[in-house]
C-alpha cells in the first residue's frame, strides 16, 4: 500500500461545508463531487500571472505548522487551504474519542502517522466512572490498520485498551514505533510483551500510571537483540522485577536512549551500571534509590551523575535517604525538573537537595515535605514555573500534617514566574490566596484542593469566595481552575466575570444555587471543559448553557440536582450534543440524573454504550 | 481476574484482624465462667460463627447489634458498651456538621455501600481501591479497643450487600469515604497505602506479621535482620540473602581479580560448597535450612547464619546433595 496517497489533482467543488470551529476534534461534513470542474471564480480576473499559489508550496508550507489550533484556523481559510490542511496533516488530535468516529478521522486526513486519543471523562481517574463504560481503542485501531497501516505513534489517555488491542497494533502496523499509554486500563504485561516482539523499529514505550495486570517483568526479556531505536522506555509504575541483564543489554545497545524510567526493584547500583551505559540520558527515573545492604562507601556512587551531562528530568527517589539523596547533587544543577512525589522527603531532606537546583522550573513534590519544605522552595528556585504538592496521606483526616497556606505563600513569594500549581492541604485562607495571587499574577492553571469538602477560611469561619474571587481577578491568563473549600454562588459569579481566558473548570461540594452554574455559564467565554460534582446546581441551570455547550467539548455533572426531564429537554433541542446519562448501580431514583455527561459530536450517538448508560 | 472484593488479597491487616476477630469473639460470648449462655433471644449460635462465612457473620452481627441495647450479657469489661455510644454521637455530630442547605454526604450507609459498590464496579485490575477503604477502617478503628474493631471489621467486610452502620466508631474517618475525594488517582492511592505499610516497619511499628531475625555472615563486620514473613519460599529468603550479602562476597572475588560479580555467579558462589544457611531453632540448635516446610521453619527460626562451607562439616554433604537436586 502507498504510504503516500497521492493527493487526485483535480480536487474539486465542495458542496457543502458545515464546520464545526473545534480545536480539537476538526470536522467536515460535507460532499465531494470528484466529476465536477473546478469553478473559476470572481476574483479570477483576466491576467496573465496566475494568482493561485501552486497547491503543493502550500501543503509544503502548511506541514511546517504543528499546533492543530492553528491547523483548524488554516483549514477554515478557503477550500484550497483546507485541502492542503488535511493533506499535510501528520498528526491529528481527538480530546474526546466519542466527538468523532474513526472513519470520519481517516476520510479527513488521510495522510496521518501520529495519533493522540483522550477517552473516558477525567472524573474516571477517581472512580466515578463505572467499569466498562467505553473508550475503547480497539475500533479505532482496526480502522487505522486500513486508513494509516503506516502509523507511527499512537498516545493514549484514559482509554479501555485490551491486551488483544496491543497485539493488533504490534502487528498489524509494521512501522509503529511510539506506544504512549496513560490512566489506560484494561490490559496486561502480556500486552506489553506483544510490543516488545513485534515493533522492529519501537523508539517509544511509556507507560505511565495504568490499570496494568501486572503479571511479571518478562515483557522486557521480549525485545530482540536487534533492537537498537529505543529513545524512550518508562517501565516506573510496573512492580514486577525485570532480568536486569536483559535491561543493561537493552541499554548499552540503544545508543539514542534519551527517557530511561526504571521500576523500584532496580537497585543503586544496578542503576549506577545503567548510566554508565547511557550517558547521554536527559529523563531519568531512579525507581526506589536504595540499596538492600549498604555495602560500601556512598562515595561509590558519587560520580554516577556526573558523566550525565544532558540530565534534565529526575523521577522516582521513592525509597531515597538522607544517605544516597546526595549522590544526585552533582546532575542538579542543570535540573529543570525534579519529580518527588513518591518520594516521602523531610522538609530538611530537601531543603538540602533543593539548594543545589538553582535551574528548576518543574517540581512535584510530597506533603510530607511540610511548610518548611516549601520555604526552601521559595528560597532556592527562583525561576520555578510549575509546582504539584500531592498529600501522603489523602484520606486519613486524623492526620494534621501536610502543607498549610503558609507554604503556599512561602513558594509565591520566592518564585513569581508560577505558572502552574496543584496544591492539595488541609487548610487555607482567603487572606494567603489573595497574597498568593498578587505574587505569582502569571498563573495559568490554579488547581487548589482543601481535602475536606465544604471547608471555610480556617481563621474567619468565612466562605472561600474571595479567594478564588482574587485568582481570577488578578491572573487575566487563567485557562485552568480547580475550585475547592466552602464556596457560594459569589465565587462562580467572580469567575463569570473576570476568566475571559478560561478553558477548564473543576468544581466540587460548592455553589448555592442553580445561579452559580448559570454565572459560569454565561461568562467565561472560552469555556471548553467543565466538570461538577456534588453542587447543588439543577435543572435551570443545566438548561442555561443551552447555547454554549455545542462551543464546548464536554459537561459533567453527577451528584447534582438535574433530572431526566431537563436532560432530555437539553437533548432534543441539541441534536448534535450527546446527553448521556450514567445510572447508578441501585437504580434508587429513576427520575433524577445523577450522573450526566454532555459533550458535542458529530459521530452521532454512541453505538457501543453499555446497559447503564442512557444516550437521551 | 475479579476484584478482591474482601480486601484480604495483599491487606495483611485486614487478614489478621479478621482472623483476630473469630478469636476475639470468643472473648465477647464466653461460654465458660461457669454460667451457660442461655439463648433466650432465639440467637443462632455466635460462637460457631466460621470466619471465612462472610454473610454468616453479617446475619449474626446484625442481629446481635439490633438486640445489643435490649440483651445483658456477660463480656470483658468495656468490650459490649462503646459500640452504642458510637451510634449515639455518630447521629449528633452528623447534624451538626452537615450543611443544612445542601446534604453533602448522603446517609452512612448510602456513602459506605454505595461507595463499596463504586469501588468494586469502578475498578477492574490492581486498583484494590477496596483494599483502602478496608485498611482505612482498620487504621481508624485500631485505635479503638478490641471489640469494637471486630465489629467495624466485621461491619465493613459485611455492607456488601447488608444495610448495616458502618465504621460507626469514628465519625470523621466515615465523613472521609467520599468516593472520589480528594482527586487523588488510583494508582497513588496504591502506592501510598503500600509506602504506608512499609514506613510503619521502618519506623520501629512493625505491622503485626513481621518476624524479624539476625542474619549473620562469616567474614561480614556486621549483622542484618530480615523480616521472615516477609518471604512465603525458601527460595525467596536465598535470593534475598544473596542480595543484601552480595557486597562481602564481592570483595572476596575482587581479590580474585574478576571485575564484577553478576548475579549468577554469585548464586554459583552460594550454592557452591562455599557458603551454607543455617539458622538457630527454638532449642539451640544449628540446622541446615530448607528441611522443613516453610511455615514450621518461621515458627522455629532464631536467627540466621551464613557459614562457610568449611565450618558446616557436619552439614556440607547434604547442603552438595541440595545443591545438586536444584541444579
Amino acid at each position: 500500500m502507498d504510504p503516500n496517497p497521492k493527493r487526485p489533482k483535480t480536487v474539486d467543488r465542495v458542496d457543502s461545508v458545515e464546520v464545526v470551529n473545534s480545536s480539537e476534534s476538526t470536522q467536515l461534513l460535507c460532499s465531494i463531487d470528484p466529476n465536477r470542474k473546478r469553478a473559476k471564480t470572481v476574483d479570477r480576473v483576466d491576467s496573465a500571472e496566475s494568482t493561485q499559489f501552486p497547491d503543493e508550496v502550500l501543503e509544503r508550507v502548511l506541514s511546517l505548522i504543528d499546533s492543530h489550533k492553528d491547523r483548524s484556523s488554516v483549514s477554515l481559510v478557503c477550500k484550497d487551504w483546507y485541502n492542503a490542511e488535511r493533506w499535510s496533516r501528520r498528526h491529528v488530535f481527538i480530546g474526546n474519542c466519542y466527538s468523532v468516529s474513526p472513519e470520519i478521522v481517516a476520510a479527513r486526513f488521510p495522510r496521518i502517522r501520529s495519533v493522540t486519543i483522550k477517552g473516558k471523562p477525567r472524573f474516571s481517574d477517581f472512580n466515578l466512572v463505572p467499569e466498562d463504560w467505553g473508550a475503547d481503542i480497539y475500533p479505532w485501531l482496526s480502522v487505522f490498520a486500513l486508513a494509516y497501516p503506516f502509523l507511527e505513534e499512537l498516545r493514549l489517555k484514559r482509554m479501555a485498551v485490551s491486551d488483544e488491542s496491543l497485539e493488533f497494533l504490534a502487528t498489524k502496523f509494521c512501522n509503529f514505533k511510539a506506544l504512549s499509554l496513560l490512566s489506560c486500563d484494561g490490559f496486561s504485561t502480556d500486552g506489553l510483551k506483544a510490543i516488545a516482539t513485534h515493533c522492529k523499529n519501537l523508539t517509544e514505550l511509556d507507560i505511565q500510571e495504568n490499570g496494568i495486570d501486572d503479571l511479571g517483568g518478562h515483557w522486557l526479556s521480549c525485545f530482540p537483540e536487534t533492537l537498537t531505536s529505543l529513545e524512550v522506555l518508562n517501565f516506573a509504575s510496573l512492580n514486577s522485577e525485570v532480568s536486569f541483564d536483559a535491561l543493561e543489554k537493552l541499554v548499552s545497545r540503544c545508543k539514542s536512549l534519551k527517557v530511561l524510567k526504571v521500576n523500584r526493584n532496580i537497585s543503586l547500583d544496578q542503576l549506577q551500571k545503567l548510566l554508565s551505559h547511557c550517558p547521554q540520558l536527559m529523563e531519568l527515573g531512579t525507581g526506589a534509590f536504595t540499596q538492600e545492604l549498604i555495602s560500601g562507601p556512598v562515595t561509590e556512587f558519587k560520580n554516577m551523575f556526573s558523566n550525565c551531562r544532558n540530565l534534565i528530568t529526575l523521577s522516582g527517589l521513592w525509597d531515597a535517604t538522607p544517605l544516597y539523596l546526595p549522590v544526585i547533587y552533582p546532575a542538579c544543577a542543570r535540573l529543570t525538573f525534579l519529580n518527588l512525589s513518591y518520594a516521602t522527603l523531610r522538609s530538611d531532606e530537601l531543603a538540602n537537595l533543593l539548594s543545589h537546583c538553582k535551574s528548576l522550573r518543574r517540581l512535584w513534590l510530597l506533603d510530607t515535605v511540610g511548610d518548611k519544605g516549601l520555604e526552601a522552595v521559595g528560597s532556592c528556585c527562583p525561576f520555578l514555573e510549575e509546582l504539584r504538592v500531592f498529600p501522603a496521606h489523602p484520606f486519613d483526616q486524623q492526620i494534621f500534617l501536610g502543607v498549610t497556606e503558609s507554604g503556599f505563600v512561602s513558594v509565591s513569594r520566592g518564585c513569581p514566574r508560577l505558572r502552574y500549581v496543584l496544591y492539595f492541604c488541609r487548610q487555607m485562607t482567603n487572606a494567603a490566596v489573595a497574597a498568593i495571587a498578587k505574587n505569582c499574577p502569571d498563573f495559568t492553571h490554579f488547581r487548589l484542593c482543601i481535602m475536606n469538602p465544604g471547608q471555610p477560611d480556617y481563621l474567619t469561619k468565612e466562605p472561600m469566595d474571595e479567594a478564588f474571587g482574587s485568582i481570577v481577578k488578578t491572573c487575566t491568563k487563567l485557562q485552568r481552575l480547580a475550585i475547592s473549600g466552602l464556596l457560594t454562588d459569589r465565587t462562580f459569579e467572580y469567575i463569570g466575570k473576570y476568566s475571559k481566558n478560561l478553558e477548564t473548570l473543576s468544581v466540587a461540594f460548592a455553589g448555592s444555587s442553580d445561579l452559580g452554574m448559570e454565572y459560569v455559564l454565561q461568562g467565561c467565554p472560552k469555556l471548553r471543559k467543565l466538570e461538577i460534582r456534588d453542587c447543588p446546581f439543577g435543572n435551570a441551570a443545566l438548561l442555561s448553557g443551552l447555547t454554549k455547550y455545542e462551543s464546548m467539548r464536554s459537561l459533567w455533572m453527577s451528584a447534582c440536582n438535574v433530572s431526566m426531564n431537563a436532560c432530555r429537554a437539553l437533548a432534543k433541542e441539541k441534536p448534535r450534543l450527546n446527553v448521556e446519562v450514567i445510572r447508578d448501580e441501585d437504580g434508587a431514583d429513576d427520575s433524577q440524573a445523577h450522573k450526566v455527561y454532555v459533550y458535542r459530536t458529530v459521530a452521532g450517538p454512541r453505538r457501543d454504550a453499555p446497559p447503564f448508560v442512557l444516550t437521551l | 481476574m475479579p476484584p478482591p472484593l474482601l480486601g484480604i488479597d495483599g491487606d495483611d491487616h485486614g487478614h489478621v484482624s479478621l482472623m483476630t476477630s473469630a478469636s476475639t469473639m470468643e472473648s465477647i460470648f464466653p461460654k465458660n465462667a461457669g454460667l451457660t449462655e442461655r439463648n433466650y433471644l432465639g440467637l443462632s449460635d455466635s460462637s460457631s460463627v466460621d470466619s471465612s462465612a462472610v454473610s454468616g457473620i453479617s446475619d449474626v452481627k446484625r442481629s446481635n447489634l439490633n438486640l445489643k441495647a435490649t440483651e445483658l450479657r456477660l463480656g470483658l469489661p468495656g468490650s459490649q458498651s462503646p459500640e452504642r455510644d458510637p451510634d449515639a454521637d455518630l447521629v449528633s455530630a452528623e447534624s451538626l456538621d452537615e450543611k443544612p442547605l445542601f446534604p453533602l454526604l448522603p446517609s452512612k450507609d448510602g456513602i459506605c455501600s454505595g461507595s463499596q459498590k463504586t469501588f468494586v464496579s469502578g475498578n477492574k485490575r490492581g486498583f484494590s481501591d477496596v483494599n483502602n477503604k478496608v485498611s482505612s477502617c482498620a487504621q481508624t478503628t485500631m485505635i479503638n479497643d478490641a471489640a469494637s474493631k471486630v465489629v467495624s471489621q466485621d461491619q465493613t467486610h459485611a455492607t456488601f450487600g447488608n444495610n448495616n452502620k458502618v465504621n460507626t466508631s469514628n465519625p470523621p474517618a466515615a465523613k472521609a469515604q467520599v468516593v472520589g475525594w480528594p482527586p487523588v488517582r488510583s494508582f497513588r492511592k496504591n502506592i501510598l497505602a503500600t509506602n504506608a505499610k512499609t514506613n510503619d516497619e521502618v519506623d520501629g511499628k512493625p505491622g503485626p506479621t513481621a518476624l524479624f531475625v539476625k542474619v549473620s555472615m562469616d567474614g561480614a563486620p556486621y549483622l542484618r535482620k530480615v523480616d521472615l514473613r516477609s518471604y512465603t519460599t525458601y527460595q525467596q529468603l536465598s535470593s534475598a540473602l544473596e542480595k543484601m550479602f552480595s557486597c562481602f562476597t564481592l570483595g572476596q572475588c575482587g581479590s580474585q581479580g574478576s571485575q564484577s560479580l553478576s548475579e549468577s555467579k554469585l548464586r554459583d558462589l552460594l550454592h557452591g560448597s562455599e557458603y551454607v544457611l543455617t539458622y538457630e531453632d527454638k532449642d539451640g540448635d544449628w540446622m541446615l535450612v530448607g528441611d522443613v516446610p516453610w511455615d514450621l521453619f518461621i515458627g522455629s527460626c532464631k536467627r540466621l547464619k551464613i557459614m562457610k562451607g568449611s565450618d558446616a562439616i557436619g552439614l556440607a554433604p547434604r547442603a552438595m546433595e541440595k545443591s545438586k537436586n536444584r541444579n
